[in-house]
């Protein structure tokens, strides 16, 4: 195993573009490293990009969104009030993974290139309509966070490509959003169902809206009908059981040691609900 | 060795000082099995079976021995090849024979001059197997189709006509459950299932083994009991008992599955063959597909009981399987299951059913939490039928002091009342629910254990004392060996160090299992610090001038017995010993035996959950468990093992389970999906601790390790039903089940 700190994103592309074997990306380090202990995957080259310049940092854009380096960890973005105060639904699904001491070093990045359908911080990002930039031999290039993953384990960059940062809209006004999973404990656990919810109100009236499911599909996704249950909705009772159902049909689950699909359908409608009702009350600054 | 003392007044009996261990504990400096490391030392890496049941046709190690770094690999050829009965089975458990018999099933083991190499070079040991029917599932391994696990496996107690997979079989009871029945306004007749679980200590199985040309031993490893590594190592290399020393490290956990061996011998056969000492430890997955998780469970429970709540007759048929060889707990299961009450109609067979699992090992009250879940579950489902109160009903048919047991003997005295009594008095009891809130109780069982033990107690030159046990501390024992040494010494609990020594120091001691420690090592202490006494008594004897007979000791002091001894001042510890080699040499007490006074422990548990009736996830609210110590020696660790027994069972009902897949390996293999409870999972257990004094035990001890994990499987269950209206008989209570059943409740 060759391990690399490249100084630029350019650089790391460079040294993936050359490397023959197993490749992996070091930032945390919060999957790669139990993946190296249990044995499960030795990488050829790691490629460790936390020397490259702006990677820790946090940066409010002057649009009034945000750019969070790739090496950013979750409790930074935990910590950060301002962040936490615009998108209380990424920083939930962050912050739900692994624990106190895991959160010292995972990051946002490396849970979504993980490519894990039940990875808890992806469709917080999806919904929030986060992208990413990805750094290639052509150069740098924009992704929706909803494209990158492609099925288990997969994603849609490029062997010599490598996320260089992540880029999170504007809030704007009378927004809010939410994500909340279901699982058997309290924590420590992985999502059998994720349910992120982002609207935008209208007076009451839902005028924007997006939901994003994870761990009931081969990737995470976004649910076309159940953003439309909600827009021009006052999330009424009707609205709710129609956003219930919407989501609960685009579910594609698999029956598994974490959940059935009849439950994961179920679950999925239920806390495609609890986070609308959530998003609702703080999109009104409840 | 009876009750022989004041119960009450004791000096350091029932304080809590700090464990003496406890500050190497929390800084780091206690050396665990994996902690040690030796000159030369190589590491080893076994190589486990991807197959549920599969023929071993070849192993071919060239490539790997060909390795640069590699030093030795073993098979089954390196062991001893003329074992019989349990020794046999240990082995073939150890490192498979002609089949791999599980999912994880060691097949052989390389050592070399790194991890990274040894782990290398057993993924190019080449393993030719012939892939074999499988079955994992206790009720589908007695169905005459079942793939047979091994043939003529089966002892003299089954039936004729079982299945070849039905090893042991065991029927017992008393009364005429018939005529019982017929008594009862109400009978009930369920089905009942508990899923095989993992003890989930926090220390994965390591050991250090060097084997000398010589034919010498010395082995270091995380065990509940060095004796049993000692025979057991022996036995499976072929070596003289003697010629093994083990040493016992300290221990994170072990629950009952650190009683016996998975890795020690191979690290010795690897060391034996390379020369060189040997160090293997396991990681989680080892640990979960191929260490011991308890036996799983299929009941039929039928109990009558009239409509003030008497129990006419019960009785059970209770079906384990225990992995792929007879070991499933069915005597323990059968005895505990109905033993809180006075039943006079009682019934039980218990059938024993191997399947391709590992090889279940003790865990906490091994057998007895499936058949209470089975048993206390039926308890509450008539108690609700018959709209009577669950207390109030275990109070009326409560085992007692001259209760014929369920299995056979006639109790001394016992503390099941007192527990009932103290949890209907509990503000718990009363406390008022939330919506969606339900309460459930259940009482448990377990029988506790003596066992060989053998202890040494010596007198130092400063009046200090040091005991050597050989029982490792899993639970606060050293602290409580040095509160009763101190208690019978009359010296204070800082001057009493405990050392748990070497197999090459004391007589054979069972390992710490049973909820026997503080029960028979605390026994031996106090006999051995006694037989001290009575040393120090004639030294000042000699030095008075006066018969031995006349000297009392009172207070870490020799003293004259009265006006008519003669009029001498104490003669304190310090004073004696600092003179002993000059009076006779050094003063020390030994005590060894096989006590067998050991006294049941019963407890009762209630406790309150939350179900989302949405998603089917149960919250533990509120948890109290009241159990009988005998004497609480030192209560906090008490209060520290009724709690972990309740956590541990919280784990067993709610959401632990072993997760097969169609192709027979095991699902969940890591700590993420093998979901044991984590701390904020539980809220505050709640203790009471009740004493009622065992009458085989100096001071009134009891073991209380084990009883605690037997009533939370039942409680939760009656806790859910309460809270949903739907009964589950089928652990664990996960969200998907529930859900599932709330939606048939409704859809009905």
């Amino acid at each position: 195993m060759k391990y690399h700190t490249p100084h630029t994103f350019e650089e790391a592309a460079g040294i993936a573009r050359t490397s023959s074997g197993t490749l992996r990306y070091l930032a945390g380090g919060t999957d790669v490293l139990v993946q190296m202990r249990a044995d499960i995957m030795t990488p050829d080259d790691l490629i460790d990009i936390k020397h490259i310049d702006g990677v820790k940092t946090i940066t409010k854009r002057d649009d009034g969104g945000w750019d969070i380096g790739v090496a950013v960890a979750g409790a930074e973005m935990s910590e950060h009030a301002d962040l936490c105060a615009d998108w209380p639904g990424v920083i939930e699904g962050m912050d739900l993974i692994g624990s106190t001491q895991v959160q010292g070093r995972a990051t946002l990045v490396g849970n979504l290139c993980n490519g894990s359908p039940a990875a808890d911080s992806v469709p917080a990002m999806m919904a929030a309509g986060v992208t990413v930039s990805v750094t290639g031999p052509n150069g740098v290039r924009q992704i929706a966070v909803q494209d990158v993953p492609t099925g288990p384990g997969k994603t849609c960059l490029a062997a010599d490509e490598v996320v260089s940062a992540v880029h999170i809209p504007a809030r704007g006004d009378h927004g809010g959003d939410a994500y909340l999973r279901f699982i058997p404990r309290t924590e420590m656990d992985i999502a059998v169902v994720g349910c992120a919810v982002n609207l935008r109100l209208d007076r009451d009236v839902i005028s924007e809206a997006c939901v994003a499911l994870g761990a009931v599909a081969p990737t995470a996704l976004i649910v076309a009908d159940a953003a439309k249950a909600l827009i021009g909705t006052t999330l009424d009772t009707d609205a709710l059981a129609a956003l219930a159902q919407a989501a609960s049909d685009a579910c594609n689950p698999i029956d598994d040691k974490r959940g059935t699909i009849a439950f994961r359908k179920d679950v999925a409608g239920v806390l495609a609900q609890r986070a609308a009702k959530i998003a609702y009350s703080r999109a009104k600054g409840a | 060795m009876a009750l022989d003392s004041k119960t009450t007044e004791f000096k350091y009996i029932g304080t809590r000082p700090n464990r003496p261990d406890g500050l190497d504990k929390v800084t780091g400096k206690a050396l665990y099995g994996a902690d040690t490391f030796a000159p030369g030392m190589l590491h080893g890496v076994i190589v486990r079976s991807p197959h549920a049941h599969a023929k071993i046709l070849k192993i071919d190690a060239s490539k790997a021995m060909a390795m640069k770094g590699v030093k030795a690999i073993v098979t089954r050829a390196d062991f001893a090849s003329d074992l019989e009965g349990d020794d046999w089975d240990l082995l073939e458990n150890v490192m498979a024979g002609d089949k791999a018999l599980y999912d994880g099933h060691a097949v052989a083991a390389v050592a070399a001059t790194s991890q990274l190499l040894a782990r290398d070079a057993a993924k190019l040991i080449d393993v030719t197997y012939e892939v074999l029917p499988h079955v994992t599932n206790v009720d589908e391994a007695m169905k005459p189709d079942a793939p047979v696990i091994r043939e003529g496996a089966a002892n003299y107690s089954v039936p004729e006509g079982m299945h070849p997979n039905v090893v042991r079989h065991t029927e017992f009871g008393h009364g005429d459950v018939e005529a019982g029945f017929a008594q009862a306004d109400l009978v009930l007749e369920k089905s009942y299932t508990t899923e095989a679980v993992h003890q989930g200590y926090i220390e994965p199985h390591a050991c250090l083994a060097q084997m000398g040309a010589d034919g010498r031993g010395e082995l270091w490893c995380c065990t509940q009991g060095h004796w049993f590594v000692r025979r057991m190592c022996a036995s499976l290399l072929g070596i003289e008992t003697a010629n093994l020393r083990v040493t016992a490290s300290e221990i994170g956990g072990g629950f009952g599955g650190k009683t016996t061996v998975f890795i020690d011998p191979v690290a010795l056969a690897l060391s034996r063959k390379a020369n060189r000492p040997v160090k293997i430890v396991m990681s989680r997955s080892d640990v979960l597909r191929a260490t011991g998780p308890t036996a799983s469970a299929s009941m039929d429970i039928k109990m009558g009981m009239t409509k003030d709540g008497r129990i006419t007759a019960a009785s059970g048929v209770f079906r384990l399987q225990g992995g792929a060889f007879p070991q499933a707990p069915i005597e323990t299961t059968t005895m505990c299951a109905f033993a809180c009450y006075d039943v006079a109609n009682v019934h039980h067979v218990g059938f024993d059913v191997m399947s391709n699992r590992p090889k279940q090992a003790a865990y906490r009250a091994p057998g007895a939490p499936m058949g209470a879940f089975a048993a206390e579950s039926m308890i509450d489902e008539l108690c609700r039928e018959l709209n009577l109160d669950p207390l109030d009903v275990r109070l009326k048919n409560a085992a007692k002091e001259g209760t014929k047991a369920s299995y056979g003997p006639t109790y001394p005295r016992i503390g099941l009342v007192e527990t009932l009594e103290a949890a209907k008095a509990h503000p718990h009891y009363q406390a008022p629910l939330k919506d969606n809130q339900g309460r459930g109780v259940a009482s448990g069982y377990w029988m506790n254990w003596g066992g060989e033990t053998s202890v040494s107690l010596a007198i130092s030159e400063d009046g200090t004392a040091q005991v050597s046990v050989g029982t490792p501390d899993i639970g606060g024992s050293r602290a409580s060996m040095a509160l009763m040494a101190a208690e019978t010494l009359g010296i204070p609990y800082e001057n009493v160090r405990v050392n748990v020594v070497d197999t090459g120091a004391l007589g054979v001691n069972e390992p710490t299992h049973g909820s026997r420690a503080t029960y028979a090592t605390g026994l031996a202490t106090i006999q051995a610090a006694r037989e001290a006494i009575t040393k120090l008594c004639k030294r000042a004897a000699d030095k008075w001038g006066i018969d031995a007979d006349a000297v009392v000791w009172e207070d870490g002091c020799a003293k004259p017995s009265g006006p008519n001894a003669g009029e001498f001042p104490p003669l304190s510890i310090g004073e004696i010993a600092a003179e002993m080699g000059s009076t006779g040499g050094p003063i020390s007490g030994h005590f060894e035996a096989t006590p067998n006074g050991h006294g049941g422990s019963f407890g009762t548990h209630i406790v309150d959950v939350e179900v989302d009736k949405e998603t089917g996830h149960t919250s533990v609210v509120r948890y109290t468990v009241v159990q009988d110590a005998g004497k609480a020696i030192h209560p906090a660790y008490v209060e520290g093992q009724f709690q972990g027994g309740a956590a541990q069972g919280i784990g067993w009902a709610l959401n632990e389970e072993y997760i097969y897949g169609s192709d027979g390996r095991l699902q969940n293999t890591v700590f993420l999906d093998y979901r044991i409870p984590v701390a904020s999972d539980l809220p505050m257990i709640d203790t009471v601790i009740v004493e009622v004094p065992n009458p085989g035990h100096p001071y009134g001890v009891r073991g209380v390790g084990e009883t605690g994990i037997t009533p939370p499987l039942p409680a939760l269950a009656n806790a859910v039903a309460a809270a949903t209206g739907v009964r589950l008989r089928g652990l664990p209570l996960s969200p998907p089940k529930i859900l599932a059943a709330l939606q048939s409740k409704s859809d009905g």
